[in-house]
């Protein structure tokens, strides 16, 4: 797994300029409403949490998953739900959300860590394809239909998420929060581990760490934020669809991950930007988004794999 | 009428007759993956489209130049055999030395592409292929009407398999094959050129998938998704047999298409999910696959 993630743990520290160009990102994002289209800017915040749960499997535990829409979309259908059905309040449908996927994620876990590598990848993706099926027969989800007409509600019963500045004060909150924690994991004793584990799993397991509970400890992690962020779109765009749980989803993430960059911190964010950017673009053009997204792919893989960030995480370590 | 556990026999066995039939490709479909992945270590996504890349080019060649089913059979293995080698010369070649996963990506977006591009001429909609007058109709089993292609599907999908097979154990080229696959320097060092028997190895892999595409379009509708949902079925069939053996991929591949069939009559419900299912017990009884050598 080495060469699959380039940047190394220095790349991470943070400096002052980190600290400045945060901020900056901060400012940019509280101010973003008044210039760009709410609905749109929060459709970016949902999928680059996504991307950045993603990153934490891939990035930094080296685990390629090609099934992360089942928790995605899984936890839209548990929000939905609970908020739509049965009346809960958003923050407790979130937190549903949340909890559900990363029960998800301990189940396809458990059975995924049992192989490596490639053969993790197709488990995964069958796991989710298997999913898929259920969520297409189960009569809570309406089949093709999905659950439509979600209610926002009235976050802590207070503050009316119909208003569009709330729910994007509140999806960027909770984004904030996700992306802080992820970057807490990756910069903990056990992020550190996770990352040995991704070097060189055998050293790992000579150095007594049991392997098996890291990743998986890994996995429902990454499956739970994944769940954050699929819960979060749920009540940005007030549906759940079988679309949040195909494979074409776990597509997605994986693309905006390697476009951005694997295994850096803010490449996700980035990816998970420009691929938004892009469908919104192309989404009225006859031509099908997957000839553009395919073709990104391959030339990622061929001449671009440390993604934009990467790249220029490794210029700027040239230069220096 | 006559009843099997409470099923009519007719259905029983018409059932049993489609899980045979998906079996059929199932087979096919893993084998062609089994030796891809045995010399290149790559496991090829495209395999899906390939597949669906074969059924097009036999209705294209039936419809724009009357070309039909018999030679079609010979030239659509051909012509997705040789985009295969020119992808792999073009694009595969170069990520041998990395980690395999970036193979997997590869070709996840080259079956995209392939996909796309299908989808944007002829929507997604199927078109129906009909197969030639030989091959239709039925014949009378006593038991069972069976449709005489979906016969002839099974044989011949019986004879590639048994065929591809014979061709790895028993030929030279199978055992310079077998023999790059264990030790690819060793071999260059004999003088065998190993980068043109993987261009080959990858043509031949590609072909089997359009092989199968064309065999496949007279029982499925041709369309631009048709490779797609099959090929998460086909990774789930590899799991379970796992990659270490060709003779492991090919029975797999019938079993679970079989255990499909089955399901269809006695819980028609869970019959999507099934052979998924059934990877999950594998991977919790014998996480090698029940044919895997390797962990």
């Amino acid at each position: 797994m080495a060469d699959l993630t380039l940047t190394q743990a220095e790349a991470h520290r943070a400096t002052r300029l980190d600290v400045l160009l945060l901020l900056i990102a901060v400012v940019g994002l509280i101010a973003a409403p008044f210039f760009f289209y709410p609905i749109f800017l929060m459709k970016m915040l949902c999928f680059a949490l996504f991307a950045c749960a993603f990153n934490l499997l891939l990035g930094f535990t080296g685990l390629l998953s090609f099934g992360h829409a089942a928790f995605f979309g899984g936890a839209a259908y548990f929000t939905a739900h609970a908020v739509k059905e049965w009346g809960w309040t958003p923050e407790a449908g979130i937190l549903l959300g949340l909890v559900g996927a990363g029960g998800m994620g301990l189940v396809m876990g458990f059975l995924a860590i049992r192989r490596q590598g490639i053969y993790f990848a197709m488990i995964t993706l069958a796991l989710a394809q298997m999913f898929f099926f259920f969520c297409l027969q189960a009569p809570f989800t309406k089949g093709e239909d999905g659950i439509q007409g979600v209610p926002r509600g009235y976050l802590f019963g207070l503050i009316d998420l119909n208003q569009p500045l709330n729910i994007y004060y509140f999806v960027l909150a909770v984004f904030l929060i996700g992306v802080f924690a992820i970057w807490r994991i990756v910069n903990s004793p056990f992020g550190m581990i996770l990352k040995s584990i991704r070097e060189n799993e055998n050293r790992a397991i000579s150095l007594g760490y049991s392997v098996q509970k890291y990743k998986l400890a890994a996995f429902v992690m990454s499956a739970a934020l994944s769940g954050l962020a699929g819960a979060l779109k749920a009540l940005v765009f007030q549906f759940a669809t079988l679309t949040d749980v195909s494979w074409q989803m776990s597509g997605e993430v994986i693309l905006m991950t390697l476009l951005g960059g694997i295994g850096t911190m803010v490449g996700p964010i980035v990816g998970a930007g420009l691929v938004v950017t892009l469908q919104n673009y192309l989404a009225t053009s006859p031509l099908p988004v997957t000839i553009v997204t395919g073709t990104i792919f391959m030339i990622c893989v061929l001449i671009f794999r440390r993604g934009i960030v990467g790249e220029i995480q490794a210029l700027l370590r040239r230069l220096s | 009428m006559t009843m099997i556990f409470g099923i009519p026999v007719q259905a029983f066995m018409g059932q049993l007759l489609v899980g045979l039939i998906n079996g059929s490709f199932y087979a096919m479909l893993s084998l062609g993956l089994a030796i891809i992945f045995g010399m290149l270590r790559i496991i090829n996504f495209a395999h899906g489209a390939q597949y669906m890349l074969g059924a097009f080019v036999g209705y294209l060649l039936l419809t724009h130049f009357g070309i039909g089913y018999w030679p079609a059979l010979i030239l659509a293995p051909l012509i997705v055999g040789i985009t295969g080698m020119i992808i792999e010369r073009l694009a595969l070649s170069r990520l041998y030395d990395l980690d395999h996963l970036y193979g997997l990506l590869f070709t996840f977006g080259l079956a995209l592409v392939i996909e796309g591009v299908f989808r944007y001429y002829y929507g997604v909609s199927g078109q129906a292929y009909t197969p030639p007058p030989a091959l239709t109709g039925a014949v009378n089993l006593g038991f069972m009407f069976l449709p005489v292609y979906r016969g002839w599907a099974v044989i011949a999908s019986l004879v590639v398999c048994l065929g591809t097979w014979l061709l790895i154990e028993k030929t030279k080229l199978g055992s310079y094959l077998r023999a790059a696959t264990e030790n690819p320097t060793l071999v260059q060092a004999f003088g065998v050129n190993v980068p043109l028997l993987l261009t080959l190895t990858y043509g031949i892999g590609a072909a089997l998938a359009g092989l199968a595409g064309i065999m496949a379009a007279p029982v499925y509708q041709v369309s631009p998704l048709m490779g797609s949902n099959l090929i998460i079925i086909v990774f789930a069939v590899v799991v379970v047999g796992g990659m270490g053996s060709i003779l492991g991929a090919i029975v797999t591949g019938y079993l679970l298409g079989l255990a499909e069939g089955l399901t269809k009559v006695f819980y028609p419900e869970a019959s999507n999910i099934v052979i998924f299912v059934i990877m999950a017990i594998v991977l919790l009884v014998r996480p090698a696959g029940l044919f895997g050598k390797d962990a």
